[in-house]
């Protein structure tokens, strides 16, 4: 098992590598960062030179990524480059957004999972139901929901249900623009409150996309075992059916679901982008937007490094799990 | 019941002889074909998604020339609610909402169609290529696709859209086509993999060894012999892609990095009006309703056609 972990992790550092070298490649194919600058009015030889200089535009592209990769490993992620945005850290700004999201995405992503894994198993069990054909139905829609619109309009109802509140002499308690900026104060009780009123609708919009995911591979893989010869053979033995579900086959039907959690780490990431657009959270997907926007190439770099080592180590935990819950795979 | 007997009976060579075989006359043999149209057209939502899909397409593409109202015409009363001469309303500069959608739904999915095959093309061929080689081609190409995975397909999308190359192309008006490549760009991956996958194992078969005994060259080894048996799976696939297509462009250009002006979709029509929804709903949950609509009936379908091309993932005897 350690041997097996050790090459997993072993294989994944050349990855990492290439996948720094693809990232700087489609940084430089996002266009120049200095183009707009150069558009507003006309600029001196000199200028441009001063300015390409300074943005580290004037060298060849290969020299250009191992000035990147050297100072990256070193803990410099280089600053924002064009001219009138200033110069920002970027290291401080990534790291700063990706808590921001990172606390949303994994809340969000735990209450999905548990909530698909109990409608997948019951939807299993109870096959053809009201209840299957219901919340089948529902992860449907769910499927087909496009994110930002689910998003707009959970937002709606929130400002409606604020308004409410207001009317009955009670404070705004949703938050529909991003936690606050100086953060949570005040005792425990208030603490709760600003905290839940800040993450209640995003969460909403990020737990009702994944969660149909989720339970719909649930429901087919407890079926799968559900049919399986040994859980036959365990009701044959006489035991009772919340033993033959519960120690028997729900516990082999979660092995599949394991990869999948950490497989889907790409799509929560893009789902977070579109939330954090609507609700006006400074986190990764404002960051990477308006990174875009601004042309700014060491921003997007940390944006993609960051999401890259994220997602790499998700796939790394995914066949580390895997490897632990189901012991045949070992063996390769 | 009685296609389970088809396939295998000819009429001809299998029966007994001496038997008068005409009893069995009823049960003609299908071609497979038949089989899965017939088990597709039992699957009442698969239908359902199929006709309702065939009628959006129907409205983006013919609807323009049966609606009189030009979708540049800004003549209109400005926020007028749905009525008998707008049915959808109009905007806030007074643009009928019948004709934005119909041209939206059309932008929308002839760039969904477009991405579902250039990248069902590219990575069949690709993924074909890299099963049946094995050895170095294989190892490039999958380690590329395992590489460039690791990005969501989402940021490389967004990354791209401010390239030089939409520059130049959204100046030339195509702006719908270029986010078209570069949605294919990322979706071929997968399905590459998936033929990946199948062909590695369909190689080994005993079919394909006769093939290749028998002195069968290369290319007609994988295209005649080893990608019919993956079609299910292919087509499967492409159905949803278009479904996924829909999203990820309305997304992008909800953002504001998909498809840009003078272009439309229904993504970006929700993003202009994005504000409206308390005051005028109507503007927003119209081109909301279409989107639901492409991607719940494909959805339907490709459920449908999974079920109906591989009967063997179902539980239940269709």
């Amino acid at each position: 098992m350690i041997r097996y972990i050790i090459r997993r992790v072993l294989i994944s550092i050349p990855l990492l590598v290439a996948a720094s070298f693809l990232c700087f490649g489609l940084t430089t194919m996002m266009g120049d960062p200095l183009g707009e600058w150069k558009l507003q009015r006309p600029r001196t030889p000199a200028e441009v030179q001063a300015a390409e200089q300074r943005a580290g535009m004037d060298k060849p592209f290969l020299e250009r990524y191992g000035d990147w990769a050297v100072n990256f490993v070193q803990g410099d992620w280089k600053t924002t480059v064009g001219p009138g945005h200033g110069t920002v850290d970027v290291k401080d700004k990534v790291l700063r957004a990706s808590w921001v999201s990172a606390r949303l995405v994994l809340g969000a992503e735990f209450i999905a999972l548990v909530i698909g894994v109990a409608i997948g198993v019951i939807g299993a069990v109870r096959q053809y139901s009201m209840f299957d054909y219901t919340a089948t139905g529902f992860a449907f829609v769910m499927f087909s929901m496009p994110l930002f619109c689910l998003a707009l309009m959970i937002k709606t109802v929130g400002i409606e249900f604020n308004d409410f509140l207001q009317a009955n002499g009670f404070d705004r308690w949703l938050r529909t623009a991003g936690p606050p900026n100086g953060g949570f104060h005040g005792s425990f009780v208030d603490q709760v409150y600003q905290y839940s009123g800040a993450f209640i609708l995003p969460t909403i919009c990020l737990v009702m996309i994944q969660f149909a995911v989720y339970s719909r591979f649930q429901r087919a893989s407890m079926l799968d075992v559900m049919n399986a010869d040994y859980v036959r053979t365990a009701q044959a033995k006489g035991l009772s059916q919340a033993r033959v579900i519960f120690r028997h086959a729900f516990r082999n039907a979660l092995i599949p679901i394991a990869t999948v959690f950490a497989l889907n780490f790409g799509t929560t990431i893009s789902g977070a982008i579109i939330t954090e657009t609507v609700f006006g959270w400074q986190g990764m997907g404002q960051l990477l937007v308006s990174a875009v926007n601004d042309r700014e190439p060491y921003m997007v770099l940390g944006f993609l490094m960051v999401t890259g080592v994220f997602i790499i180590f998700a796939n790394l935990m995914a066949d580390i799990m895997y490897a632990f819950l189901d012991p045949r795979i070992r063996l390769d | 019941m009685t296609e389970f007997l088809a396939p295998a009976v000819d009429p001809g060579g299998a029966a007994p002889s001496g038997r008068d075989v005409s009893q069995f006359d009823s049960t003609e043999a299908r071609k497979q074909w038949q089989v899965v149209l017939r088990r597709f057209l039992r699957h009442r939502l698969a239908v359902f998604g199929m006709a309702l899909f065939v009628f959006l397409i129907l409205v983006a593409f013919a609807g323009g020339r049966f609606w009189t109202h030009d979708y540049k015409s800004l003549d209109f009363p400005r926020y007028s609610p749905p009525s008998g001469d707008h049915p959808f309303g109009t905007d806030g500069l007074g643009a009928d909402m019948v004709s934005q959608v119909i041209r939206g739904l059309r932008f929308s999915l002839q760039i969904a169609i477009i991405v579902a095959l250039v990248s069902t093309a590219v990575g069949v061929v690709l993924g074909a290529i890299a099963g049946y080689k094995r050895g170095w081609t294989d190892a490039i190409i999958s380690r590329f696709i395992d590489l460039v995975l690791v990005i969501p397909g989402l940021v490389i999308v967004v990354v791209l859209a401010r390239s030089s190359f939409s520059n130049v192309a959204g100046k030339s008006g195509s702006n719908w086509a270029i986010v078209a490549m570069y949605l294919s760009l990322v979706f071929w991956l997968t399905i590459a993999r998936v033929v990946r996958g199948m062909v590695l194992s369909l190689r080994e078969k005993e079919f394909v060894e006769a093939a290749r005994a028998m002195g069968g060259s290369t290319m007609r080894i994988v295209f005649k012999h080893i990608l019919p048996n993956t079609v299910d799976v292919i087509i499967v696939n492409a159905t949803l892609s278009v479904a996924l297509a829909v999203l990820t462009e309305a997304a992008i250009s909800f953002i504001g990095l998909g498809v840009r002006p003078p272009d439309t979709s229904l993504g970006l029509l929700i993003n202009q009006n994005r504000n409206e929804l308390n005051l005028h709903p109507w503007l927003f949950f119209i081109p909301f309703a279409f989107i639901v609509m492409v991607s719940l009936a494909i959805n339907f379908m490709g459920d449908g056609l999974r079920d109906a091309l591989d009967p063997r993932q179902r539980r239940v005897r269709a």
